[in-house]
């Protein structure tokens, strides 16, 4: 495994949106979204404080996983929301379970905020806090893309942007040929 | 000016880009700790940083009583994902192009 040349700390993603903040919201927190961009599966948010968060690992996963030599588990990331307000702001852990040495690093915290702004645009805020998760870190900040690991929370929002202001994502996935549609 | 133009007016400046160099070994720095690795005043890096931050380069939080600059990736991500893959998808056309037209002569 490489390791990264980048100290390990908060990080942190913006990214401007021509959509509202419910449309946006929606596309975070709902499964039928969720599998439509970035590294696909579906998001099952329980949305209250204290719910469960969770991503199955979906067939694509599975397949990216296993070109990167790793049996992957039935469940890819797992958390518990921490804070709620619709369609504003949501906190959040999330573990990533793809492989052993990454799910030992245990829980982080997530923060969305979303900030409407005049002209019928939103700005989307991830707060990522990754200190002392050296393995997670590299995967957020997409430093592993060339081994199949998704290319972190740019290409995400970038494709969520996508996805909200053409309709349809890039459909460049951890599974270039099936893509997050088909799984 | 789009935001396009901006990110590359930002990333036209060497000194802009060592600001990003030095978010990027480590994140989320003051003014004060940006400014130690640059010979600049401190009103010249902050006039550096206000351009990074207006193309989104830079996203800046307030952290007790700190202001710290982050590193954001993203409106370079947008470039390649709608530039240099559109660049990259032409040539893997080409490419088909070529292996159709050789097939039909040799054919």
């Amino acid at each position: 495994m490489t390791t990264t040349g980048t100290s390990v700390a908060t990080q942190v993603y913006r990214v401007y949106i021509k959509a509202t903040p419910q449309a946006i919201w929606d596309a975070i927190t709902t499964p039928e979204w969720t599998e439509r961009y970035g590294v696909g599966g579906r998001a099952e948010y329980e949305l209250r404080q204290g719910g469960a968060y969770r991503v199955p690992t979906t067939e694509a996963m599975r397949k990216a996983g296993a070109r990167m030599g790793l049996s992957v588990p039935d469940v890819m990331v797992d958390g518990e929301v921490i804070e709620l307000d619709p369609p504003r702001r949501l906190v959040q852990t999330f573990r990533m379970l793809m492989d052993d040495a990454t799910a030992a690093e245990g829980f982080t915290r997530l923060t969305w905020e979303i900030d409407e702004l005049p002209g019928g645009v939103s700005k989307l805020t991830v707060v990522h806090e990754l200190e002392g998760k050296p393995q997670l870190a590299a995967l957020s900040a997409g430093e592993r893309e060339s081994e199949g690991a998704g290319g972190g929370w740019s290409y995400v929002l970038s494709d969520l942007k996508t996805l909200l202001e053409t309709g349809s994502s890039m459909g460049a996935s951890m599974a270039p040929s099936t893509g997050p549609d088909h799984r | 000016m789009n935001d396009d133009d901006r990110v590359f007016r930002a990333l036209a400046d060497p000194t802009r880009r060592f600001l990003l160099d030095l978010l990027y070994e480590r994140d989320g720095r003051t003014l004060t700790q940006l400014e130690s690795g640059l010979e600049m005043t401190r009103f010249g890096v902050m006039k550096h940083l206000r351009v990074l931050e207006d193309a989104g380069l830079v996203v800046t939080r307030r952290e007790g009583r700190e202001k710290l600059h982050f590193l954001n990736p993203v409106p370079i991500r947008l470039i390649h994902d709608r530039w240099i893959d559109k660049y990259t998808e032409r040539r893997v056309s080409a490419l088909a192009d070529l292996k159709a037209q050789l097939e039909e002569e040799f054919a």
